[in-house]
């Protein structure tokens, strides 16, 4: 796991956005249209395009909707990111709006 | 106090929730504010969660209040002790869905921040645990937990808003933080927010800890200002107010006998009150145990009950030199009317001594007791303290209409070089005094009764001799003695003091 890991790295950092390799599978936990949770999904959406196109699961859960998630996910801190797949699993809380971080958690960073 | 939160009454005030704690809603005039959040501050081990779990407990069983218990530290096992020792089966509650456990862990350091982000996760599933169980009441325990995983900034907003939401829900909610927390003291969070604050310390004064409980806070509300001394036992809290329902204590006018006919004689020819209480003093080897003993044999013979607290001697010593002055209790034992109390009295703190003395007349359904010698417990801590523990105790004694009788090596003489000790006199309804005197040149004992509440008692000196048959009250004047005799009693009593001591 760990050399797929470093593979798909070197992969990103040198081709970008690249179609068909690994699939991310994103959740985005929000409560309703709070200004947090609404700046985080139009801040997935534009990350997701721009650094995932074509290769990305992104689904956004409202947790006012189903209370019974938070429990299962441990959420506290809202808007929750969090990458399911590829592993290793990884929570970044806030609004998404410091892109830097989110390429860090999304293990896309150079 | 009591007075005064009723008189507040007529104008506007916040509706109380009872905790159900025992004395903790007398000091705040009938609890803590219902349906707002309660923030509830000490230092680790100061019994924070075990009054959360109380709070919660007692308003299931005494007002049908389902409760939430939200716990950021993981003790699952350590909360099912809790309830247990409360009487309660933690499982059987959950089973019921009378109480909702849920565990909040906080990673800390695993998360990335990417920007601005709120608690929102934490509010709803508090509110999913409360909708599931139709819940009143939530502990949340406790917050430091929380400061460590997030931001500060922004935490500190979250946790007003958190108050905020809380108070929407409608539900009473006691919130446990560090009491050394610098984010809830310095910052002043809980100046604003929480209506109600109270703090748990627990001190060590002359080696002994004694855990204490002030109201910090209370909007809108008359409350004590006092630290209270509070105890944790096998049967959860009990704060100790002084100020009881003492002023509703009902005063008796049936009388005692003492069992000493010519004391009797001499508090107005009828004996003390029941329900009051006697304080006998003198100094050493005046007789004192031989009093409380004639008197607890006396109460006993009658087919009453009566607990003997003894701190001095084992309960086999005080009936071995009993017995030499022909004052027999083991028959008594036996035949379930004396109790005996024996601890040492830096076996453990004041306030638990007296706990389990009451929890002994409880048990026992004594109406009688007997505090021999009261002094050996004040030894145990500041003399204001001793007073003040006293005072409460003799005041639910008063209260459950049981007359006492201490026995305490004071004399005047000893008051007026230290005036804290005129507290003890000044509490108790019958003051009977013991010395040693000169009469012709050889010590006698004499006994004067130096008050007694309500009664014409007589002034007199009496001189008081304990021989084999027991305690005898003579006239002082020495020419109705028979010399002889009386040489040949003192010189007996010598040995039964020298063996008793």
């Amino acid at each position: 796991m760990m050399s797929n890991k470093s593979q798909a790295k070197s992969k990103f950092s040198t081709h970008g956005a690249d179609p068909g390799k690994e699939k991310y599978i994103l959740r985005l936990f929000v409560t309703g249209m709070l200004p947090n949770s609404a700046r985080a999904i139009v801040n997935a959406r534009r990350i997701c395009e721009q650094y995932l196109k074509g290769r990305f699961e992104l689904e956004i859960i409202d947790i006012y909707q189903q209370p019974g998630l938070a429990l299962q996910e441990e959420i506290i801190a809202v808007p929750l990111l969090i990458k399911k797949s590829p592993l290793p699993e990884e929570r970044m809380i806030g609004d998404l709006s410091d892109t830097k971080m989110v390429l860090k958690g999304l293990n896309l960073a150079n | 106090m009591l007075k005064n939160s009723k008189l507040k009454k007529g104008k506007l005030t916040f509706p109380k929730a009872m905790t159900g704690i025992r004395g903790l809603d007398l000091i705040t005039g009938g609890g803590i504010p219902k349906n707002r959040p309660t923030l509830l501050l000490g230092d680790t081990g100061c019994g924070k969660t075990i009054m959360g779990l109380e709070f919660l407990v007692h308003g299931i069983a005494s007002f049908n209040e389902p409760g939430v218990f939200i716990s950021f530290e993981e003790k699952s096992a350590e909360l099912g002790i809790n309830v247990q020792s409360l009487g309660f089966d933690l499982n059987k509650l959950i089973k019921d869905r009378k109480i909702y456990l849920e565990h909040i862990p906080i990673a800390s350091g695993r998360t990335l921040e990417t920007g601005k982000y709120g608690l929102e996760g934490l509010f709803v599933r508090i509110g999913a645990a409360i909708k599931s169980i139709h819940a009143r009441r939530v502990v949340l325990d406790s917050m430091d937990s929380l400061f460590h995983g997030f931001d500060f900034r922004i935490l500190r907003a979250e946790f007003t808003r958190l108050f905020t939401w809380l108070k929407e829900q409608k539900v009473t909610v006691i919130i446990t933080g560090e009491a050394g927390n610098a984010f809830l003291t310095s910052k002043g969070v809980e100046e604003y927010v929480a209506d109600c604050v109270l703090l748990l310390t627990n001190r060590v004064v002359n080696q002994i800890a004694t855990r204490r409980l002030r109201i910090v806070k209370y909007r809108g509300s008359v409350h004590g200002n006092n630290e209270y001394p509070f105890t944790i036992d096998e049967n959860g809290i009990i704060v100790l107010p002084e100020i009881s329902v003492s002023i509703n204590q009902f005063a008796s006018s049936k009388r005692i006998l003492s069992g000493i006919s010519e004391l009797d004689v001499m508090l107005d020819k009828k004996g003390f009150f029941a329900g009051s209480s006697v304080l006998v003093s003198g100094t050493a080897g005046t007789g004192k145990t031989s009093i409380a003993a004639t008197f607890a044999q006396s109460v006993c013979i009658k087919k009453q009950r009566c607990l003997y607290c003894a701190f001095e001697e084992a309960p086999n010593q005080v009936m071995r030199n009993m017995r030499s002055i022909g004052i027999l209790l083991e028959p008594l034992i036996k035949s379930g009317h004396l109790y005996f109390y024996y601890a040492r009295p830096t076996l453990q703190n004041l306030e638990l001594h007296f706990l389990a003395i009451r929890k002994m007349i409880d048990e026992t359904k004594s109406t009688f007791v007997v505090l021999d010698p009261i002094t050996n417990l004040m030894t145990e801590g500041p003399n204001s303290d001793i007073r003040s523990m006293l005072t409460r105790f003799v005041d639910y004694l008063k209260t459950e209409q049981i007359t006492v009788m201490f026995t305490a090596a004071i004399t005047v003489g000893s008051i007026e070089r230290n005036p804290s000790d005129e507290g003890i006199s000044s509490m108790v309804d019958t003051w009977i005094m013991v010395q040693d005197i000169e009469v012709d040149t050889r010590r006698a004992r004499s006994l004067c009764v130096m008050k007694s509440r309500g009664m014409a008692h007589s002034s007199e000196v009496r001189r008081f001799n304990i021989s084999k048959k027991g305690i005898k009250l003579l006239d002082i004047a020495a020419g109705t003695i028979d010399t002889v005799a009386d040489k040949k009693r003192s010189a007996k009593e010598h040995e039964t003091l020298s063996t008793s001591k």
